[in-house]
C-alpha cells in the first residue's frame, strides 16, 4: 500500500476542484470498495478526499412526486427509509440483499453505484487484466468465469457489475446527478455504466473529478408492486449469479407496463428493454414471461463456466413476474 | 438460528470462555512484545521454475525497512524431511505462491509497501496443476512411507460378484479442493535472543513445533519455547508448522533480539498452509435381491504436490464400514505443481464417506430398499478386513434412534414428488464413522498447590475444542476434588510433552494421560499430599490396542429444499446421532458435533477452491470468493448421542468427537437433494446451477 494524503471535504466546490486538478486524487465514501483496492494494490491514489461530511445525506420527496437520494446516504439508511420501502420496494430489497449489515452501514449511494467489478483476476494484481492494466489481456475470458457476463461483453473484458442497488435503480429509470468543474449534469442511471468494448478500464461515463451528488427516482406509481430477486451461491453475503428487478402494471389480466433489469449478466446493470417490449400488452402467462426472457437473452453469449446463467435468468424472471402478477390480481 | 437440544447443553462451561468473549485471551499475534518488527512474505508468481534474479534495492531504501531476506542472504537450514520448512534454501520454485523472501520493517504497512517494490525475475518451466486421471501424473503411493495410508486391499473376487449381483451401482464422485479457513489466521511472533528462541505461534501442538524446529535451526530443544494457550481454530491447517514459521524464525535471527511478527493474510492462507486435496472416487457396489452387499469396490484418486507427498486414504472408508465378502479398495495419487495438501477435518473420511454413503443411497434407490434398512442389512459382526471384534459399534442404534427422532418412517421414498410452494422437498440419511485413535507419549504433571488446590500441566492444545475444560474435569474427577479446585495449564512447551491436537484424539490421548498421572500422583503422595508436591507421569499402555477395531459412529439426517426455478439449495433441518463412547463434557461435545455438521453443510453446498490451471493458483482466494456457510445457510441442527460404554478404547472410555460430525454430512445433504428433485449430483459442492432445469 502506497502512502497517501487524506482530506475531509467541507464543501463540494473545493472537493471537486481538488480532485479535478490532481489525477492521483480520489473521492472516498464509505471506503468499503476503495480501501480494499488500495490494500490489494489495484489502485494507488496519492490523495483521498472524504465526501461523507458533505450535505448529501438525506432522502427528500420532491413536490412533483420524485424522490431525491443524497449521494452519501448509507445503504442501510436508504433501505430503511419509509418512502423507499413503500413506493419502491424493489430498491429496498436490492439494498438489503447486498453485502452484510456492517458493510451496508458504511456503504454510500454514490460509492455503491461506482463500486468496481468483483472479477477475481481484476482483484489479483498477479494476473493479467485489461480493466486493471489495459492491454495485458483478459484472464477471465478463458479462465474461471462463473460470475462473468453473458450480455454485452467484449473480447477485452467479460466482467459484470456487482451492485444490486444499481439494478433496481436501472429498472426504476433513476437519474444520477453529477457535479463537475464545469457545472452540473444529469445522467440516466442506465447510461452511467459503460459496456466494456475496447476500453474496459472505463467503468462509467464520468470524467475524473466529477462528483455524484444525488440519485433521483421518478414518481412511477406502479413501482409499489416491484420486486428484487437475487440468486446466489449461498443464502446471504454473496454476489448475484443472476438477479432480476421488476415492476409490472397489470390491467384486466394483461401487462400494460413493465420495468425489468438484470444483474450479474453484464458490465452494467442490464435494462431488459426487449423483454419489456415483449411483455407490453401480453397476457400475464407463463408463456409470455418465458418469451420475454428469451427475447432479451437471444443475444446471450456464454463462457466456459456460466452457461447456466441463461436458463437461470429465464426461470428467475418468470418466477418474479408470476409472483408480481399474482399479487396484482389478488 | 441453530437449535440446540437443551438436554445436551450441560457440563461445565469453557474455562477460558469469559476471557475469549471479553477479548482478554491473547492469540498468537496479540502477545505484548517489546519493539517488534513486522514481516511481509514474498511469494512466487510462477508455478514452476527458478528465480533468475531478485532485486531488493528499492525495498531496502524504504524508510523503516530493516531487512529483506531472500535465498541469497538467508541462513542455511538443516534438512528435516519436510520440504515446506526448507524456505529460502534455493532458487527453485515448486508452486505458485511459494515463499521466496520476506521484508521485515517497523510497521506492517511499510513491510507491505516495500514488498511491492521487490523485483523478481523468473526462469519459467512448464507446470502442471490440473487434477485429472492421467498416467503421466498418477502413481501408487508407498504405504510404508505414508502413515495415514493402508495398502490396496483385494478380498475375494469383486468382478465376478459384480457380474452376478442383482443390483449394482457404478458411480464416480468428485470432491473439490477445500481450504480450512479457521477464524484466526496463521500467525507467529519469533524472538531470538540470548535466551534462545521463543515463538508465540498459532498451532495444534507446541511440542511438535519445537521438535521440528530444533533440528531445522540447529538449536537444542531446551533453548526453544513455543507458546500457544489459545488458538482460534485450525482444522488441521496448524497441525504441522508451515513455511511462514521457518521464514519468521530466519528473520528473527537477523534482528538482534527484536521480535518479528508475521500474520498471514487470507489469500496467503490459500497458498501456504495446506488444504483438503480434491478427489475423484469410483464406487462399485453389488448386492443380492435382499440388498446384501456381495461386492464393494472403492477406487480413489487424490491430489498431492510434486515437491511434498501428502497421502490420505479416502477409499479406506470402504474397508470396514459394511459387510461384503468381496472387496477392492485402492488409493492413488496425482502429483502436481501445487501447494502441499494437508489434513483437514476428517482427512480421508470426509471425502471418502461422501462417496461411499452416496453410493449406498444410490443402491437403495436402485433396489427399492429403504436406505436405513439397507444399511442395517449390511451391518458386519466383526471388522470385515481385520476380523477383529469391535470395541463397540452402535451405528444401528444411531440409525434407529435418528429415524425415530427425524420422523423417517413417514418418508415417501419416491424422488422429486414433494413440493411446498416453489420448493422441492426431500430427506436423506448417511452413516458416519471415524477411527478412535490414541497418540502415545504424552506426560502430565499433577501438583498439589495448597488447601486442596491442584495444578495440572500438559503441553496439549486447545484449538477451540474445549480440551482445557474436559481435561480439567477429568483431573478433578480423578483427584476427587471440585472442578474449581483444578487449574489446568496447556498449550506451551513449558508444560510436559504432549501430542498433537489431531485425529480427534485429544480427549483420549491427553485425557488418558491426565487420568493415569492422577493415579500415579495418588500412589506417590496419597490422599493428603503436602504442599507443593508433584508427580509427572504418562499414560499406561492400552492392553486392548490391536485386539479390537475401535471407531466412533454416527447417523446424519438432512431435510433439503431445492428451489424449482432457481436451483438454490437450502438445508432447513439436520439431525446427527452419534455413538462416541463416553461424552466427557456434553456442552463442549455438543459444540464439536454441531461445528462438524455445520462444516459438513458448508462442504455440501459451498466450499470449493477453484484452481486456475494456467497459473496454478486458487482464484477465489478470499472469503468473498470462497464461500463458507453463512448463518442463513444453517437451519436447525439437532445433535444427540447414544449411551455407549466402551471399556476397551482407553481409560477415559471416550472416542474422538471432533471429526465424526463432518463425516457423512455432505452425503446426507446430497441424498436428500436427490430425494427432493430426482437429480443426482455427483460433484461437490451442490450449487444451484446443478439443479436447474
Ligand atoms: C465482502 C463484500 C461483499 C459485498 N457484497 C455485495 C453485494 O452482495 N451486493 C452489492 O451490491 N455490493 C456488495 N458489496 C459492495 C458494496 O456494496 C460496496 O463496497 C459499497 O456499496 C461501496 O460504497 P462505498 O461508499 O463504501 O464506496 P467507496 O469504496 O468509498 O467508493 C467506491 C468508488 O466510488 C467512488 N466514489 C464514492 N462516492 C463517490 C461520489 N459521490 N462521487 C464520485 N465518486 C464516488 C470512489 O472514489 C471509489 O472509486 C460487497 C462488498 C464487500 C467488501
Ligand atoms: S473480465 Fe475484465 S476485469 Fe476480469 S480479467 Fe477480464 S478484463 Fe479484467
Amino acid at each position: 500500500m502506497k502512502p497517501f494524503d487524506y482530506q475531509r471535504a467541507t464543501d463540494a466546490d473545493s472537493a471537486i476542484a481538488t480532485v479535478s486538478r490532481d489525477p492521483e486524487a480520489r473521492y472516498i465514501g464509505g471506503g468499503t470498495n476503495l480501501v480494499d483496492h488500495m490494500k490489494l494494490g489495484i489502485t494507488e491514489p496519492g490523495k483521498l478526499v472524504d465526501i461523507t461530511r458533505l450535505p448529501y445525506d438525506s432522502v427528500e420527496s420532491l413536490p412533483d412526486g420524485r424522490v431525491r437520494i443524497g449521494a452519501t446516504v448509507r445503504n442501510s439508511d436508504l433501505a430503511a427509509e419509509p418512502v423507499i420501502r413503500q413506493r419502491y420496494p424493489v430498491l429496498a430489497q436490492a439494498l438489503l440483499s447486498g453485502a452484510s449489515g456492517q458493510l451496508r452501514n458504511l456503504a454510500t449511494t454514490g460509492g455503491n453505484l461506482l463500486q468496481r467489478t468483483r472479477c477475481s483476476y481484476f482483484q489479483d494484481v498477479t494476473t493479467p487484466c485489461n480493466k486493471r492494466e489495459p492491454g495485458s489481456g483478459c484472464s477471465a475470458l478463458e479462465g474461471w468465469n462463473r460470475h462473468h457476463a453473458v450480455l454485452g461483453a467484449s473480447e477485452r473484458c467479460v466482467a459484470t457489475h456487482p451492485s444490486d442497488m444499481a439494478v433496481a435503480l436501472a429498472a426504476l429509470d433513476a437519474d444520477v446527478l453529477v457535479a463537475g468543474p464545469d457545472g452540473q449534469r444529469t445522467v440516466p442511471v442506465t447510461e452511467l455504466h459503460r459496456l466494456p468494448g475496447d476500453e474496459p478500464e472505463q467503468d462509467t461515463v464520468l470524467r475524473h473529478g466529477e462528483l455524484v451528488t444525488a440519485v433521483e427516482l421518478p414518481s412511477l406509481p406502479f413501482a409499489v408492486r416491484s420486486r428484487y430477486r437475487k440468486v446466489r451461491d449461498r443464502a446471504s453475503y454473496a454476489f448475484a449469479l443472476v438477479s432480476v428487478a421488476a415492476a409490472v402494471e397489470v390491467t384486466d389480466g394483461d401487462i400494460t407496463d413493465a420495468r425489468i433489469a438484470f444483474g450479474g449478466l453484464a458490465h452494467k446493470p442490464w435494462r431488459a428493454t426487449a423483454a419489456e417490449r415483449a411483455l407490453h400488452g401480453a397476457p400475464a402467462t407463463e408463456e409470455a414471461f418465458r418469451a420475454a426472457a428469451d427475447a432479451e437473452l437471444a443475444e446471450a453469449e456464454t463462457l466456459r463456466d456460466n452457461e447456466f446463467k441463461v436458463p437461470m435468468t429465464r426461470n428467475t424472471l418468470a418466477s418474479v413476474l408470476r409472483e408480481l402478477t399474482q399479487q396484482e390480481g389478488s | 438460528m441453530t437449535g440446540a437440544t437443551r438436554a445436551t447443553s450441560q457440563g461445565p462451561e469453557r474455562v477460558e470462555g469469559r476471557a475469549k468473549v471479553t477479548g482478554t485471551a491473547p492469540y498468537a499475534f496479540e502477545y505484548p512484545v517489546t519493539d517488534p518488527l513486522y514481516l511481509h512474505p514474498l511469494r512466487a508468481g510462477i508455478a514452476r521454475g527458478r528465480i533468475a534474479s531478485i532485486d531488493t534495492a528499492a525495498a531496502e531504501r524504504v524508510d523503516g525497512v530493516h531487512t529483506v531476506l531472500t535465498h541469497h542472504n538467508a541462513d542455511a537450514l538443516n534438512p528435516v524431511g519436510d520440504p515446506e520448512l526448507a524456505v529460502l534454501q534455493s532458487d527453485g520454485i515448486d508452486f505458485r505462491g511459494q515463499l521466496v523472501g520476506a521484508v521485515v520493517a517497523e510497521t506492517p504497512e511499510i513491510a507491505a509497501h516495500a514488498a511491492g517494490l521487490v523485483d523478481i525475475r523468473y526462469e519459467r518451466l512448464p507446470h502442471d496443476s490440473e487434477f485429472r486421471d492421467d498416467a503421466n501424473i498418477v502413481y501408487t503411493p508407498d504405504a510404508d512411507a505414508s502413515p495415514m495410508l493402508s495398502p490396496d486391499l483385494e478380498r475375494g473376487d469383486v468382478d465376478t460378484a459384480l457380474a452376478e449381483a442383482t443390483h449394482t451401482v457404478d458411480v464416480t464422485y468428485t470432491t473439490p479442493p477445500e481450504h480450512h479457513n479457521p477464524i484466526e489466521p496463521h500467525a507467529v511472533i519469533a524472538t531470538w535472543d540470548d535466551d534462545g528462541l521463543t515463538l508465540h505461534d498459532s498451532n495444534q501442538g507446541s511440542h511438535l513445533v519445537r521438535d521440528l524446529l530444533a533440528p531445522l535451526v540447529g538449536l537444542d530443544k531446551e533453548r526453544i519455547s513455543v507458546i500457544a494457550p489459545h488458538v482460534g481454530g485450525a482444522f488441521g491447517s496448524k497441525g504441522m508448522p508451515h513455511g511462514h514459521v521457518a521464514l519468521t524464525v530466519l528473520a528473527a535471527r537477523r534482528t538482534a533480539g527484536r521480535p518479528v511478527k508475521c500474520a498471514l493474510s487470507r489469500t496467503q492462507m490459500f497458498e501456504l498452509v495446506g488444504y483438503r486435496p480434491p478427489t475423484r472416487q469410483r464406487v462399485r457396489l453389488g448386492a443380492d435381491s435382499d440388498g446384501r452387499l456381495t461386492a464393494t469396490e472403492h477406487d480413489s484418486l487424490e491430489q498431492t504436490s510434486r515437491f511434498k507427498q501428502y497421502a490420505e486414504q479416502s477409499a479406506s472408508a470402504s474397508r470396514e464400514m459394511y459387510a461384503s465378502p468381496n472387496r477392492r479398495v485402492t488409493n492413488r495419487l496425482a502429483a502436481l505443481d501445487v501447494p502441499a495438501p494437508t489434513w483437514m477435518r476428517a482427512p480421508g473420511e470426509a471425502s471418502g464417506m461422501y462417496a461411499l454413503e452416496s453410493a449406498v443411497d444410490e443402491l437403495a434407490v436402485r433396489s427399492g430398499i429403504d436406505p436405513i434398512d439397507l444399511r442395517l442389512r449390511n451391518e458386519p459382526e466383526v471388522a470385515p478386513v481385520s476380523g477383529l471384534p469391535f470395541s463397540s459399534r452402535n451405528l444401528v442404534a444411531c440409525l434407529r434412534q435418528g429415524a425415530e427422532r427425524f420422523g423417517w418412517h413417514e418418508r415417501d421414498p419416491r424422488p422429486g414428488t414433494r413440493r411446498e410452494g416453489d420448493w422441492f422437498v426431500g430427506t436423506g440419511v448417511a452413516a458416519a464413522s471415524f477411527p478412535s485413535l490414541l497418540f502415545p507419549g504424552s506426560l502430565a504433571t499433577i501438583r498439589h498447590e495448597s488447601d486442596g488446590k491442584y495444578r495440572v500441566e500438559i503441553g496439549a492444545a486447545d484449538i477451540g475444542t474445549g480440551a482445557r475444560t474436559a481435561l480439567t474435569q477429568l483431573a478433578a474427577e480423578g483427584l476427587e476434588v471440585p472442578f474449581e479446585a483444578v487449574e489446568l495449564r496447556l498449550g506451551s512447551t513449558e508444560q510436559p510433552n504432549a501430542g498433537l491436537a489431531g485425529g480427534s484424539a485429544g480427549t483420549a490421548s491427553w485425557g488418558s494421560t491426565v487420568v493415569d498421572a492422577v493415579r500415579a500422583f495418588r500412589a506417590e503422595h496419597g490422599s493428603d499430599p503436602g504442599e507443593g508436591v508433584e508427580t509427572t507421569a504418562g499414560a499406561a499402555g492400552n492392553p486392548d490396542l490391536g485386539k479390537y477395531a475401535m471407531n466412533a459412529y454416527g447417523a446424519q439426517f438432512a431435510e433439503v429444499r431445492v428451489h424449482a426455478d432457481t436451483g438454490e439449495v437450502r438445508v432447513p433441518r439436520m439431525l446427527g446421532v452419534f455413538a462416541a463412547g463416553r461424552i466427557v463434557n456434553p456442552r463442549t461435545a455438543h459444540s464439536q458435533f454441531l461445528g462438524g455438521m455445520t462444516m459438513g453443510i458448508s462442504m455440501a453446498l459451498h466450499e470449493h477452491s477453484v484452481v486456475d490451471e494456467r497459473f496454478g493458483h486458487v482464484v477465489n482466494h478470499d472469503l468473498a470468493g470462497y464461500h463458507i456457510a453463512s448463518n442463513a445457510d444453517v437451519g436447525s441442527i439437532e445433535v444427540s448421542w447414544v449411551d455407549e460404554h466402551d471399556p476397551h478404547v482407553n481409560p477415559v472410555g471416550a472416542k474422538g468427537i471432533g471429526e465424526v460430525g463432518i463425516v457423512g454430512t455432505a452425503a446426507a445433504v446430497g441424498n436428500a437433494a436427490h430425494h427432493a428433485t430426482g437429480v443426482r449430483v455427483r460433484e461437490l459442492p451442490l450449487t444451484p446451477d446443478k439443479f436447474l432445469r
